[in-house]
């Protein structure tokens, strides 16, 4: 082992002893912060699987999914101003603008982002790759445009539509469970079994892991390339969607630019995980929720996007692949 | 009654010309060998073909219909299918998923099942291994595979790029024998093979390719007692 690797793996165990120590001698507090952690998590997961999606069929790092994040939650809050709901205590209304506001958020997310990959990355599908790159980041900037010019640079108030409240949570062994976070944990779990079903079951699935893994071969069975890279950008902003909409129920609050931070950390989460490695998103995600969520309690939160960011580029110098990575040669 | 025929066909990568004026044709029912060494435009060929890149002058025909500017999937769907040189496989599927790939144009369940068992008649070794990943298979599994997925696609022109480079001379015996199988159910092939002896001894008919161009072409056994061919090709 080199210095540098040795150095790596020191970091690393004395951050898990010291882990180790909060949850022995403050188990309490240590499950809060865990539950917390994973609630935050459950959402990168869903903005991650975006990212190593798209990555794994066309080798791009779309910059803009961050984006996409955020604005499914502000077209939520959009659709949600058609309804005359309750945010003080959990009606009929609120149920059936949940229901409504989910689908119809991820269906026009997913239409947007098959708008932007037919604007901004078809016409370059042959261009190196740093031109697909860069359009990425210019249609970030422009998503972000958007909602700045429609909501200005304040924060925007996402109605509190989940139940909660005193009747919608509990306290087990000291340690405070709201509904909000079963909610979120629950709603990504099911969105990331589907998405799994629908990845290994169905045609459409196939052909996108089949175009993942050899875009020629995957044409010579008469595969439509086109079509399933459209897809895979559907798919990618459903969830996106959905976790941005999940985000604004669950903080209420959001604002034009919190995709940057969130597209970042959720990138993380994917190289963390093996960017293209679909499970290592969902995992990557969680554990960036839950490594955030302990920096912010025992280093300082003003200390967490160093640790998130030091865990990306440790990850990219000592293990490229990700935790899962691709355990299959190529040819 | 020819099933595939190319008029006169220029393919560039860039600017560097590949193949030049390259007249061929494959006859229903017929083997047709595309023998060449190293970079004489034999894999190019077979890239203009199935659409992956269109020829800059002159037309092909397939079966009765020009495509010469059809994509890739389209031209699948009419039932030109092709084995790529280097197998290709989807290296983290299964084999089963693989041969479902083979299909992917194809809606009939019961025929999709059909050819899969014959697949797996023509192919023993794949049935033991139909849930092991596509990329832990040996080297002569995987080029099993690669003919079996083509001909899961129940294709009317088969092309097989190089399917006998890297194996082991009795595993080349069996896919041979193979070709002439397929072929004999009816299925006519177009065959690119660097191992010319071979390949134009199963064959009806062969083309030489020389660095783009149509050097030479008669039957089987003309191109295999033909001196020029034997010099080059056969090393005699």
């Amino acid at each position: 082992m080199s210095p540098p690797d040795l150095g790596f793996f020191i970091i690393c165990a004395l951050a898990i002893i010291g882990l180790a120590y909060e949850a022995f001698t403050q188990p309490t507090a240590f499950v809060q912060v865990s539950i917390f952690g994973l609630a935050d998590g459950a959402m990168y997961a869903l903005v991650a699987l975006g990212y190593t999606m798209v990555y794994g069929i066309i080798e791009l790092i779309n910059f803009a999914h961050g984006d996409v994040f955020t604005m499914g939650a502000y077209i939520g809050t959009a659709i949600l101003g058609f309804f005359s709901f309750n945010e003080n205590s959990f009606t009929a209304i609120n149920l059936v603008a949940l229901l409504v506001v989910f689908p119809v958020v991820m269906l026009v997310m997913g239409a947007i982002n098959i708008g932007i990959e037919r604007i901004a990355y078809r016409p370059l599908r042959n261009a190196p790759r740093l031109a697909p790159l860069i359009t990425a980041i210019g249609m970030s900037f422009v998503l972000e445009g958007v909602m700045f010019l429609w909501h200005g640079p304040a924060t925007v108030h996402v109605p509190d539509l989940l139940p909660h409240g005193p009747g919608f949570q509990t306290t087990i062994g000291g340690v405070f469970i709201g509904f909000k976070d079963v909610f979120v944990v629950v709603t990504a779990a099911i969105l990331v079994t589907l998405l799994a079903i629908f990845i290994n079951r169905t045609r459409l699935g196939k052909a996108m892991r089949a175009t993942a893994q050899d875009r020629d071969a995957a044409q010579l069975m008469g595969i439509d390339i086109n079509r399933t890279i459209a897809a895979t950008f559907f798919i990618g902003a459903l969830l996106a969607g959905a976790g941005g909409m999940i985000w604004g129920l669950y903080y209420n609050n959001i604002f034009y630019n919190l995709g940057f931070r969130t597209g970042l950390v959720a990138f993380t989460a994917a190289v963390f995980g093996g960017i293209g490695n679909i499970p290592g998103a969902a995992i990557g995600g969680v554990l960036i929720g839950l490594i955030a969520a302990y920096s912010d309690s025992y280093i300082g939160s003003k200390w967490t996007e160093v640790v998130i960011f030091g865990i990306l580029i440790g990850v990219l110098v000592f293990r490229p692949t990700g935790l899962l990575g691709m355990r299959v040669p190529e040819k | 009654m020819a099933i595939l025929e190319l008029e006169s066909v220029d393919a560039f990568y860039g600017r560097i010309q590949a193949l030049r004026g390259v007249s061929i044709k494959v006859d229903k029912g017929e083997i047709v060998a595309l023998i060449g060494s190293n970079g004489a435009g034999k894999t190019t060929t077979l890239r203009t073909i199935s659409g992956l890149m269109h020829p800059h002058s002159g037309t092909i025909r397939f079966d009765n219909h020009d495509i010469t500017r059809t994509g890739p999937s389209t031209i699948v769907e009419m039932g030109v299918c092709q084995s790529p040189e280097g197998r290709r496989l989807f290296p983290r599927m299964t084999v089963v998923d693989n041969l479902f790939m083979g299909a992917y144009t194809r809606n009939d369940k019961p025929g999709i099942a059909a050819d899969m068992d014959r697949v797996f008649t023509l192919f023993p070794r794949l049935k033991e291994r139909r849930t092991q990943i596509a990329g832990t298979l040996s080297g002569g599994e995987q080029q099993m595979l690669a003919m079996g997925r083509a001909l899961m696609a129940r294709p009317k022109l088969l092309m097989l790029d190089e399917p006998s480079l890297g194996l082991a001379p009795i595993l080349i015996e069996t896919i041979f024998s193979i070709v002439r199988e397929i072929n004999a159910q009816g299925t006519p092939v177009l065959l690119v093979e660097q191992n010319a002896y071979k390949a134009l001894e199963v064959s009806h008919r062969g083309y030489v390719l020389e660095t783009g161009s149509i050097v030479q072409t008669g039957s089987g056994k003309e191109l295999l007692a033909s001196e020029d061919v034997q010099k080059a090709y056969l090393g005699m």
